[in-house]
């Protein structure tokens, strides 16, 4: 019988460093995509219950980095990570795995902001968008979700089919960023 | 151009797809006979001045939307969501 063998989406292309700007793949685990059904609060109290994570609010975040999480994913949808999902859910949510649906990147440093506003068609400076603000948009002409996760770290979600195109935009940027800097 | 996304706030005319003139929410009944039928799918007024459109925020929380804007000013006045719209019309 064949073997086969787990296969990240960035394999091969990451990790990557241009002028102080990291960009690596996140292995985010089991990724559940959760829509809501029911009554918001009731959904809300039983990922508390379940995981220790509330129902994020619109464009944010719930739950802190590393540990489970959830992240708002468009009307009255959200995705849990880190954690397989408590069967308690499905009373209030729709729940489909997409563990291998996604293709995850941080990308971390001084000018990340920079490499951000070339591609991402929304204001990702600190003051307007901070950590634990996320939101769907674009990284180029791809749909995605942008997470901010610290000062100068944002996580990047793309359908796994396009990782290839995302590392090699935000490597692009990377790249223009830096020789801007006379580092390139 | 942006439109402010009543769930994303104010956004980038990119995240957008335009579908059509609003007219869309208001399907006529099956029975409702030719004419009415007709107007719905082919006739479309061409204003200068107001319109509404249903615009879909498609890279950003898929809601769709109803949009009234000026054809002559490009102003746009007014973004709901049209499950609202569409609420109000029941």
């Amino acid at each position: 019988m064949a073997e086969l063998k787990a296969r990240m989406p960035c394999e091969g292309l990451l990790p990557l460093t241009f002028g102080g700007v990291n960009l690596d793949e996140a292995d985010l685990g089991v990724m559940t995509s959760v829509v809501l059904l029911g009554e918001e609060a009731a959904l809300s109290s039983a990922l508390s219950d379940a995981h220790g994570v509330g129902f994020p609010k619109a464009n944010r975040t719930s739950g802190k980095g590393g540990g489970v999480r959830c992240i708002w994913f468009g009307q009255r949808q959200a995705m849990l990570v880190g954690t397989a999902p408590a069967d308690a859910l499905q009373e209030h949510a729709a729940l489909v795995d997409q563990s291998d649906g996604w293709c995850a990147v941080t990308v971390e440093g001084e000018d990340v902001e920079q490499v951000l506003e070339r591609l991402v068609p929304i204001d990702v400076r600190r003051m307007h968008f901070k950590r634990g603000y996320t939101a769907r948009t674009q990284v180029g002409h791809m749909s995605a979700s942008v997470t901010r996760t610290g000062p100068r770290a944002f996580l990047i979600l793309v359908f796994r089919s396009m990782a290839a195109s995302l590392v090699h935009e935000l490597g692009q940027a990377m790249r223009a960023v830096a020789s801007r800097r006379g580092e390139g | 151009m942006r439109l402010d996304c009543p769930i994303c706030g104010s956004r980038d005319r990119r995240e957008f797809y335009y579908q059509g003139d609003a007219v869309l929410l208001e399907r006529p009944a099956p029975d409702a006979g030719a004419a009415a039928w007709d107007g719905y799918l082919h006739l479309r007024a061409n204003p200068a001045g107001e319109t509404r459109d249903l615009w879909l925020h498609e890279s950003g929380c898929g809601a769709w939307l109803v949009v009234t804007r000026n054809t002559v000013t490009h102003a746009v006045e007014s973004v709901e969501l049209a499950s609202r719209v569409k609420e109000g019309l029941r």
